[in-house]
């Protein structure tokens, strides 16, 4: 019988007090790690937001305030770039494709996009996942719309209904274009992305809805039908913004220089990869407190396993009196107390480990089927494994401080056992 | 007697646990001879256990020398003196003997774990050490195989002292030390324990060192030491 053999033994028949402990480190483990992966997961989710888009323009102002309207739907563009200048800007030889974006509607709530359906094609997420269609297709006639997964799910929309959109980016507006409805021509998969909350329709159905109207209102006496609309050309003055791909990436910082120097108008590209980048790092405070707190759960977890060790220390002083008298080693005796605590932050991290896995299988699928959030499973990434490695860390200086007590004990005691 | 016949001799010790301490032991000179038993009495606050901590090498003398078959054990390191009292010594305490996690036989092969020397000394008498362990626990009237195997802590007081009489004699050390094994235990128990453990001690060969206040048992000990003969004379104040 080892010295390892004992230490097993003797946790064995304490087994109630280190189920606890290990439970208690287990429990923070799976807190440390979940914590650690929706961080990671989270950020890579909202940088994977946009890819394969290698610029994108709008007119000329902040940066962050152009991937916001244009790629998260938040806020509102101050100007807007002339249909002029896109299409000078689609004619480059550099670039392989544009859609143009165009924004300022609304539908109870969620964004309207006119858009092209070349959008369908070219927008990627998540390292380059295409959009897919849950049900019906790609927009095809002026007054057809394509919903994003949330804005079905949450009026019950199917392919087939009709809605009509408002002026406007609020909830309640007063100025709706109830006379020209359009029909729900397809329904998008789940992306976790800002797609989820948008209604697609095509740039002209965007001219069609605003063809009777001037500065931001419908003009008196004159009332277009949606059939004398549809006779139109309905060829855009502006759009919002463009999304941009290169021929080669090698002509990415040109075309830029070339788009910021643009003579006929202020234009502004920006590389959407590395202002999403900069607009984590603006929100990554939270990202940060968060990690800190859960930090510290692992702490207590830790500090319960060396007041529950220290606690068995009194009744174990009889125990480590006989083993000394047996010829047990002063260092055999602290092996024996320390190895307990690592043995105990061992299996914690382990039924931490099994934890997660098991919390993850089941909530992955509904995380991934309602807000398409997808977040990594097994193995554990080695930052994930640096955070365990820290953890165990812990856990020895934890053990350390009741093993150098016993030790004390087994010197003072001599070859009494004090009770 | 000369020393080189002694299991423990002991001279010019004088012992206090921490220098600002009063002095507890000033023995001149104790010699135990091999195959003695000696009942040594003292009341409480006599020395005693610091005694029995000396003579196994768990605390050091302040001055003077201890000697176990001709070793200085105070002149051992730490880790060479704990394999020391691993192969020389039996040691049985007044309570609380055994490991409550580990079975009877467990707990008497418990010395065999720290020292390869009385584990052979056991295998070479029985076969195996387990089997001496059987003997033994067989001789102080243990014999039932299925209380072997139960916890420690199952049995009864008086079982448990003879338990960890098993553990101290297997192997055969040179030295057996008993701090007051009989304390807790009543009137015909104590003889009984006294009379098995004797003979036991007779048939290993080993020293006996027996501690305790009831004087009653000492008859049946070679001889007795009082050690209020140690006590160190007061310090002036």
């Amino acid at each position: 019988m080892s010295m390892l053999t004992l230490a097993r033994k003797s946790v064995w028949n304490r087994r109630s007090t280190a189920a606890l402990v290990v439970l208690s480190i287990a429990l923070s483990v799976v807190l440390l790690l979940g914590v650690e992966r929706l961080r990671t997961d989270a950020r890579a989710s909202f940088t994977d937001t946009l890819s394969g888009t290698d610029l994108i323009v709008g007119a000329r102002g902040s940066a962050v305030n152009l991937l916001l309207y244009s790629v998260f739907r938040i806020g509102d563009a101050t100007n807007n770039v002339s249909w002029r200048s896109y299409l000078a800007l689609a004619a480059r030889p550099e670039v392989a494709w544009t859609v143009p974006l165009s924004l300022g509607d609304s539908h109870r709530g969620f964004r309207v996009l006119g858009t092209e359906v070349s959008y369908f094609e070219h927008y990627r997420h998540a390292g380059g996942t295409p959009l897919r269609f849950a049900a019906g297709a790609v927009f095809d006639d002026v007054f057809d719309a394509v919903l994003g997964a949330d804005v079905a799910r949450r009026y019950g929309y199917t392919v087939g209904d009709t809605l009509t959109l408002a002026h406007g980016a609020g909830k309640a507006s007063f100025a709706e274009h109830a006379d020209k409805p359009f029909v729900v021509r397809g329904i998008l998969a789940p992306t976790g992305t800002p797609v989820d909350r948008t209604v697609h329709v095509g740039l002209r159905g965007i001219e069609a809805i605003h063809a009777d109207w001037f500065a931001g209102g419908p003009v008196p006496g004159l009332r277009l039908s949606a059939a004398e609309v549809r006779a139109r050309a309905l060829t855009p003055k502006s759009v919002t913004a463009v999304m941009v791909g290169l021929k080669s990436k090698t002509q990415l910082f040109n075309v830029q220089r070339a788009i910021n120097e643009f003579s006929d108008e202020p234009l502004m590209a920006i590389l959407p990869a590395l202002t999403t980048q900069q607009l984590w790092d603006l929100l990554a405070v939270g990202e940060h407190v968060l990690l800190g707190v859960a930090a510290l759960v692992v702490v207590c977890g830790l500090l319960a396993m060396m007041t529950a060790l220290m606690t068995g220390l009194n009744e174990r002083r009889r125990e480590m009196a006989i083993l000394r008298a047996l010829g047990a080693r002063y260092v055999q005796i602290f092996g024996l107390v320390l190895g307990e605590a690592l043995l105990l932050t061992v299996a914690g991290i382990g039924l931490g480990l099994l934890l997660l896995q098991a919390l993850l299988l089941l909530v992955l699928p509904l995380l991934n089927a309602r807000v398409g959030l997808s977040i990594a499973g097994w193995p554990p990434s080695w930052h994930e494994l640096t955070l365990l490695g820290a953890v165990l860390l812990a856990g020895f200086i934890a053990g350390l401080v009741p093993a150098l007590r016993v030790y004390r004990y087994s010197l003072a005691d001599g070859l009494t056992i004090k009770l | 007697m000369s020393d080189a016949a002694s299991a423990i001799a002991i001279e010019d010790l004088r012992f206090r646990w921490q220098p600002t301490r009063d002095w507890v032991l000033d023995i001149p000179r104790l010699a135990i001879a091999r195959g003695e038993s000696v009942f040594l009495a003292g009341p409480s606050g006599s020395g005693k256990t610091s005694l029995l901590s000396l003579i196994t090498g768990i605390a050091q003398p302040t001055e003077g020398c201890v000697r176990i078959l001709d070793t200085r054990i105070d002149h051992l390191r730490g880790a060479a003196r704990d394999r020391f009292r691993a192969d020389h010594f039996g040691i049985v305490f007044q309570l609380f003997n055994l490991l409550p996690y580990l079975s009877v036989l467990e707990n008497v092969l418990l010395s065999c774990e720290f020292s390869a020397a009385r584990a052979q000394r056991a295998a070479r008498r029985s076969g195996t050490p387990a089997g001496e362990a059987v003997r033994l626990l067989g001789r102080l009237g243990l014999t039932d195989p299925q209380l072997h195997r139960r916890p420690a802590t199952e049995l009864s007081v008086g079982q448990q002292q003879r338990v960890a009489a098993a553990r101290a004699l297997i192997g055969s050390p040179p030295v057996i030390v008993a701090d007051e094994p009989t304390s807790a235990l009543d009137a015909d128990l104590r003889t009984e324990f006294v009379t098995l453990l004797l003979q036991e001690v007779v048939e290993a060969g080993s020293a006996l060192l027996f501690v305790s206040h009831d004087r009653q048992l000492a008859a049946a000990f070679d001889r007795e030491v009082d050690l209020r003969r140690f006590a160190p004379a007061p310090t002036p104040p």
